[in-house]
């Protein structure tokens, strides 16, 4: 298996954490219409503990939490229950979404559109650098321009590189820019939010093998958030999948990708195309994610599931242990799947 | 069964009417260009490829590899300053390229029929979905009213859309992504058109409803006989759909064959370094296998066969003579690796 003997220290740990959304209409419309006020909740009773040098992968369809989960953690959004910790210390006020200065630094995101994530009126030298002048660690100019071209060399680029600007590159280069700002700061934790999503499939192949070396050579911490299981498989230690906000299996990526046992899973699973074109049998997709403002009673899988039942209809399932995996699902604690 | 199990259909003689033998759509020697103030850039190069009734022909590039430019060239919708500087392109044998626009007007939508990425941006957000399917067929068919309302519903409901009669009231945004991506397709389908071209039909939606679209087009070419030609960057979406698959690279058609033989056994170095770099679930390899360095862009492609500066198998003549499409087997490579190879 992938886990090593003694347990890694857990890095960051989430714990009951949840995110409501006011999506209410403007009041006076509230008033004339009588329209109560309405909580769009993005993601509820989360937890997830992310171990130093693993890869968690958090898989989903749009709409699941995914990328909220990534916002929580960096504190772009701020909980609106439960904890969230990294390495032990909590963000500054409960609920705050505030970092310390300390545990800001050793955190950094990379984002799936690297046409929009990186400004198009700087050099790449000032982009890549823009992390080290916030926090004023290197304050000669020459000293700063040495550590550009040490990470640039890093993501495979040139140090000359520097001098150009992003549109002078193609998007696969500049996934590998972000990914040079990113680590310009010497961070442990990256949340890499589908990071080639945006890429073709021969640039992907160089960026997933890129942070794999990366993670190797500086022993990172990665939270990998992506919609394509098959990229999941490839970089992926650990895999949450999420319906509707919440986690519904939890497992060792060999184990989930060998035997995934929620019905979701399977489905999703299923629904990769068949490149060896063996004619497997496939079972059809049936529905489409439930609204997340109206969310189905019981499971909320449940109006897609082939193995609903009454209890599935009425009773929410609670994420517990199933041969070494957490699975939320009845049927799976039944033995009825 | 998968469609790609069954064998590639021949196009049928009921269907063709007098001249059965012509492939429904023929592109020959096609090129597009881009006149700029620093010179004139070829998108499109020399692109030939025919797609018969009830056959499903994947085009599959990575980004800039001119398919879709490919597909706007056959409806006529290339942006100027863009223009086919060369070659033809025929439907059922008659010339399309050369019509003035009104009449290729015509061919678009009642002939032709297309699909693109964003279900959004191809209805008009003003409009219930079944007034704009209802006036499509009122401009192409002639029908009434009531009739096209009928048919509307007809459609609606073959696209898989549930209770289409109250559904067609609704308006674009109260349909789910997956939802109007079937709405554009029964637009599409509005006048029995001979040929569809589908540009990226589903790479704006999630996995489980992307499995959706595609059966759903594969239905359409079985049961309608209908020819699509399928533009995505997607290798999986092919293997699911396409009979036959046209990998394309800097503007040119590098290999074009059986789907499965391209898929399964790549002959291009190109196509095949572009398969083994497509992570697989359960192939758990340390390392992805990955082609150095990227696509050339327009003003710089290299002489020669323009894949050459990255290709692992070049001999000598790969950056002299720009190869053809060799014949051998089942499939035309454009690699002289394939050049005077008898068999395969």
């Amino acid at each position: 298996m992938h886990q090593p003997a003694e347990v890694a220290r857990a890095l960051v740990a989430l714990q009951g954490v949840g995110r409501d959304f006011d999506v209410s209409k403007p009041w006076l419309n509230r008033v004339v219409e009588r329209a109560p006020r309405q909580l769009l909740t993005a993601v509820d009773d989360f937890s997830l503990e992310v171990r130093s040098g693993e890869t968690v992968a958090l898989v989903g369809e749009s709409g699941c939490g995914k990328s909220t989960v990534a916002r929580l953690i960096v504190g772009l959004y701020p909980p609106s229950r439960g904890r969230i910790e990294f390495d032990g210390t909590p963000q500054t006020a409960p609920a705050s979404g505030i970092w310390s200065e300390g545990v800001r630094r050793r955190m950094q995101m990379i984002f799936q559109d690297p046409y929009a994530s990186l400004n198009p009126r700087w050099r790449v030298t000032d982009i890549v650098a823009e992390p080290l002048r916030v926090q004023g660690s290197l304050a000669r100019r020459a000293d700063l321009q040495a550590r550009v071209s040490e990470l640039l060399t890093q993501v495979g680029l040139s140090a000359a590189d520097g001098e150009k600007y992003p549109h002078e590159f193609s998007g696969g280069q500049r996934q590998r820019i972000s990914i040079a700002r990113a680590l310009s700061s010497t961070p442990e934790f990256l949340i890499c939010d589908e990071p080639t999503s945006a890429l073709d499939v021969s640039v992907q192949a160089q960026i997933l093998n890129l942070m794999k070396e990366l993670q190797e050579r500086l022993r990172l911490t990665y939270l990998f958030i992506s919609h394509n299981l098959a990229v999941v498989s490839q970089m992926a230690t650990r895999v949450g999948v999420m319906y509707l906000g919440r986690l519904v299996e939890l497992a060792d990526a060999a184990a989930l990708f060998s035997r995934p046992r929620h019905p979701y899973t399977r489905m999703l699973l299923d629904a990769i195309p068949d490149l060896d074109m063996s004619g497997r049998p496939r079972t059809p997709v049936a529905g489409e994610v439930a609204n997340p403002l109206a969310p189905p009673a019981g499971c909320a899988f449940h109006p897609r599931c082939p193995l609903a039942n009454q209890r599935c209809r009425a009773e929410r399932p609670k994420l517990s242990p199933a041969q070494g995996t957490l699975v939320a699902c009845h049927a799976v604690e039944e033995r009825r799947g | 069964m998968t469609l790609g199990d069954a064998p590639p259909p021949s196009p049928s003689p009921a269907r063709g009417g007098g001249n059965h033998s012509a492939p429904l759509l023929e592109v020959r020697n096609l090129r597009v260009e881009f006149p700029t103030r620093r010179g004139t850039l070829v998108a499109v190069d020399d692109v030939s490829f025919t797609v018969s009734s009830g056959e499903v022909l994947g085009v599959v590039g990575e980004s800039g590899a001119g398919k879709s430019l490919t597909g706007m060239a056959i409806i006529g919708l290339l942006e100027p300053p863009g223009r086919i500087a060369a070659g033809q392109v025929r439907l059922e044998g008659s010339r399309i390229d050369d019509l003035a626009p009104d009449a290729l007007r015509q061919i678009r939508g009642r002939r032709i029929g297309a699909i693109f990425q964003d279900p959004l941006t191809s209805l008009d957000p003003l409009y219930t979905i079944g007034r704009q399917i209802t006036e499509t067929i009122l401009a192409h068919l002639p029908v009434s009213r009531r009739e096209a309302r009928e048919r509307t519903i007809g459609l609606l409901a073959e696209v898989g859309i549930p209770a289409p009669e109250r559904r067609m009231d609704h308006y674009p945004h109260q349909f789910s992504g997956g939802m109007r991506q079937r709405v554009v397709i029964a637009l599409a389908l509005c006048a029995e058109p001979k040929l569809i071209i589908a540009d990226e039909p589903t790479t704006a939606l999630d996995v489980s409803t992307q499995a959706q679209i595609i059966r759903l087009l594969q239905r359409l070419s079985q049961q309608h006989g209908t020819a699509v030609m399928l533009i995505t960057h997607d290798m999986g979406v092919i293997a699911e759909t396409a009979h036959r698959v046209a990998v394309m690279y800097a503007g040119r058609i590098v290999e074009i064959g059986a789907a499965r033989s391209v898929i399964q056994a790549p002959r291009h170095p190109y196509t095949a370094g572009l398969m083994r770099s497509i992570p697989r679930v359960g192939a758990s390899a340390a390392r992805l296998a990955q082609i150095d360095g990227a696509m050339p862009r327009l003003v710089a492609i290299p002489p020669g066969c323009a894949f050459h500066p990255r290709c692992p198998q070049r001999f000598e003549p790969c950056d002299g003579a720009r190869p053809r499409l060799f014949e051998s087997g089942d499939r035309r490579t454009a690699c002289w690796l394939y050049a005077d190879a008898p068999t395969g």
